[in-house]
């Protein structure tokens, strides 16, 4: 079974996934390695990760310099096609007018969805993570607990290969033995500020990546996590002795064509196609689920894009992986007599609970690092970050927020980009624009001295931050699009101001020379909501069905041939990063699916 | 214009109007042709498209015609060449092929370069005025010496000010750009320190004399 156009489609599969990202990849591997028949409908093109991607290309090689435009957001060489925040065709619209009430929507319309150009950061949620209102009293306990998934973070990270080391720390868990990938060596600005962010209480750790040190084990990984089926063992030790290690040269973000990081097509649907058992239909944008008289789920209707003809894809099961939001669209545009808002929606929850990670940044030029022997510094994107240690200074809530948030870094003589050079004058102490030999000195001289970080941090569902249909508009394909709803609570403001005030102290510990901090600035210095591409929720899990979407296992709970394997199901974000969860909570969701599959439940 | 004169069959009003027409005719058939006077021209070219082959090489001008009159082109290119000058190190702006991005960028089909069109080209005008006014001569032609005054003026918003309120905005946007444009060259690269995009076995990390300048060893 492989890649096919719409006139192959088979009379009916026993799953059909919409999407091809982290979370259908992964369901999708976990089903075809077991024998069952699974389609993937994914909305964009093919696109073949060996010859496609631009890993060494440099800037001067790329129109602009590489910068980003309408047509490619996030620069030229990012990996990623067709896709964007705002791709014509494809609006969706905000109920609010405000800055701070705008939401924005990455879409990722490619094979493999986001996987493509992710960063490939891989931290586990902690317990608390998953009991916001037993640990900090407010917000809702997910179903489930740490325990619940902890195996399958295990299972994960061998399967995708993570490197990092264990700490033994509160809330951000350590990986069982023998699981993690080594570590690589940190930096010099990532030992700096290991060093000196001791005084203002900051741990510098190594950070978990979704990339290969060192050769995947194939001799003894394929039968951790496919004991006694000795096909799916014999397809994962070929996928896995296909990859190699990481070079250390060259952006994550630009994709990877030995096959070091994490993308799903690498890693998920590689194996999954190897099995026979997986077709997979890209250019197909779902439109709706289909219900049967007995409200069961029959498949999904979609837009072949490469004719514009509609087609149905027939299966018993239906995964929605198509990006939380994009989810929660196909829900809310499923109606029928049994469902007029939606389907399973009966709580009227869908499109509900929408968090995001709460993000602010700051950097600073750093003397100390200035006149440093030159070397090169690139290795595999960050080495390390700033986990979040305060949980007793925050137990209830002291610091003005829930839970917490990590550090990520940005630091060393990174390639030169377009703008890597805007602020030269002031770093120079320069009133006026610098040229000349001046300026090239200088740029000599100071370049790489630059250290800033990334927060990234808990957010709880709140009333005003949810989706619905706009009534009115819909997109070129004729279906109704996705009006947003976007507010920070005092949770949010307090906690970017504790972002800002704490990365300030840990920059002037090294030495940085930071603007003191303005109270005014804070609002300003927030990502608007959804931008940091962590946008998760919308059809929460949760104990009940009167008050959330799913079960415990992303199991709708109105239609129970119906699971979600995105971050829909998120209850609440945590302070790290979603994607291993996703693919956690997937496979979690994918062996209970084959559970109820066998005793003929669904 | 003299070509005006060289009508003499038709009404010099009725001449005219032919003139105008025919001029917004090739404008619409090619807006490159007239546009590069007219810093307010709209550029009709189509950008790359959402879809663009990562892995190719690209030049400027592969993907939107550029559009640099003689004069501009020739103003950029001395430039380029005083904001970054050649050195025992590395090579000029002009000697990577600087000019020509700075065209590439004006000529470009998305918002924040429309965005710097008028502000470049008219500043790029500003500086011809300023070298005829000191000097009566072209800019290009000048001594290192003399155009290098003229830059101190426009680096200096102070000074600047006496030129156009907008003239210093104009040489930083300028210097930001030829700059940005030749450190990401292979040869801008190497002269700012950066020796990565190399493939190695291993990430062998900080070398001891880096560790020991930061007071780590």
């Amino acid at each position: 079974m492989p890649v096919i156009t719409a006139n192959k489609l088979r009379d009916s599969y026993d799953v059909v996934i919409v999407g091809s990202g982290a979370g259908g990849g992964q369901t999708a591997y976990t089903l075809t390695m077991e024998g069952v028949k699974v389609l993937v409908l994914e909305a964009g093109r093919s696109f073949d990760v060996q010859s496609e991607v631009a890993m060494f290309q440099l800037p001067s090689q790329a129109p602009l310099r590489g910068v980003a435009t309408p047509d490619k957001q996030y620069g030229f060489h990012d990996c990623s096609i067709n896709s964007g925040w705002d791709i014509l065709g494809e609006p969706y619209t905000q109920a609010g007018t405000e800055p701070q009430n705008q939401f924005r929507w990455w879409r990722q319309r490619m094979m493999g969805g986001r996987t493509n150009h992710w960063g490939r950061i891989s931290l586990r949620n902690g317990p608390y993570d998953f009991t916001p209102r037993t640990r900090w009293g407010v917000g809702l306990d997910w179903p489930i607990g740490y325990d619940d998934i902890a195996p399958y973070y295990d299972k994960v990270e061998m399967l995708i290969g993570v490197f990092g080391t264990n700490e033994g720390l509160e809330n951000s868990p350590d990986s069982s033995p023998g699981v993690l990938q080594p570590a690589p060596k940190l930096r010099v600005g990532e030992l700096f500020a290991q060093k000196h962010g001791k005084k203002v209480g900051a741990h510098v750790a190594s950070i978990h990546r979704a990339v290969l040190t060192q050769p995947q084990d194939a001799e003894t990984i394929p039968a951790k996590l496919h004991p006694g089926n000795l096909k799916a063992q014999r397809i994962l030790a070929d996928s896995m002795q296909s990859r190699s290690p990481c070079f250390w040269a060259t952006d994550c973000h630009r994709g990877c064509a030995i096959r070091a990081n994490y993308d799903s097509q690498t890693v998920h649907l590689r194996p999954a196609l190897a099995t026979g058992n997986l077709d997979i239909l890209p250019n197909a944008m779902a439109r709706e689920i289909t219900l049967n008289k007995e409200g069961k789920a029959t498949g999904i209707t979609f837009i072949d894009k490469t004719t514009g003809r509609e087609g149905h894809a027939k299966g018993r099961v239906v995964v929605l992986a198509a990006s939380s939001m994009e989810s929660v669209r196909l829900l809310l545009n499923s109606k029928s007599s049994l469902f007029p808002y939606g389907l399973a929606n009966s709580s009227g929850r869908v499109g509900k609970g929408i968090t995001d990670s709460v993000s602010s940044s700051l950097g600073a030029h750093i003397p100390a690092f200035e006149g440093m022997p030159i070397h090169n510094e690139d290795g595999a994107g960050p080495h390390a970050y700033v986990p979040w240690t305060a949980h007793a200074q925050n137990r209830n809530c002291e610091l003005g927020f829930p839970g917490g948030y990590h550090l990520e870094f940005t630091s060393g003589r990174q390639m030169p980009t377009l703008t890597t050079f805007n602020g030269i004058d002031s770093r120079s102490g320069s009133g006026t624009t610098l040229f000349g030999a001046r300026l090239k000195e200088d740029a000599r001289r100071l370049h790489g001295c630059q250290l800033g970080f990334g927060a990234q941090g808990t957010m709880l569902p709140n009333d005003g931050s949810f989706c619905e249909l706009d009534p009115e508009l819909k997109d070129q394909w004729g279906i109704p699009v996705l009006r947003f709803h976007w507010q920070w609570t005092d949770f949010e403001i307090n906690q970017v101001r504790h972002q800002q005030k704490h990365i300030r102290e840990l920059l002037e510990a090294m030495g940085g020379k930071v603007k003191p901090f303005v109270e005014a600035d804070v609002l300003k210095s927030m990502k608007p909501g959804g931008s940091v591409i962590h946008e998760v929720g919308g059809a929460i899990m949760g104990a009940d069905a009167a008050h959330s979407v799913t079960n415990q296992w992303s199991q709708t709970w109105d239609v129970k041939n119906v699971f979600l394997a995105d971050g829909a199901p998120f209850a609440s974000t945590a302070d790290k990063n979603p994607t291993l969860t996703i693919m956690a909570l997937a496979w979690r969701m994918a062996d209970h699916l084959m559970d109820e599959l066998k005793k003929g439940n669904i | 214009m003299s070509e005006l004169d060289t009508l003499p069959r038709m009404d010099r009003r009725v001449a005219l109007q032919w003139m105008l027409g025919a001029a917004a005719a090739i404008a619409t058939r090619d807006g490159r042709l007239l546009a590069a006077d007219d810093t307010t021209a709209p550029i009709t070219a189509k950008g790359y498209g959402l879809d663009p082959s990562m892995v190719k090489v690209y030049n400027p001008g592969d993907v939107w015609p550029l559009t640099f009159t003689q004069v501009q082109r020739r103003t950029t290119r001395a430039l380029c060449d005083i904001i970054v000058p050649s050195d025992d190190i590395s090579p000029s702006g002009s000697a990577v092929g600087v000019p020509d991005f700075i065209d590439e960028w004006i000529s470009a089909p998305y918002p924040e370069q429309a965005k710097d069109r008028p502000l470049l080209l008219d500043g790029l005008r500003w500086i011809e005025e300023e070298a005829q006014r000191r000097h009566q001569t072209a800019f290009a032609d000048l001594s290192t010496a003399q155009q290098t005054v003229i830059c101190e003026t426009f680096a200096d918003p102070a000074k600047a000010k006496s030129i156009d309120a907008k003239a210093a905005a104009f040489f930083k946007r300028l210097r930001d750009l030829a700059f940005g444009a030749w450190c990401t060259t292979p040869e801008g690269m190497k002269a700012v320190g950066y020796v990565g995009n190399v493939p190695t076995a291993t990430f062998a990390g900080p070398p001891h004399e880096a560790l020991k300048h930061v007071g780590l060893a």
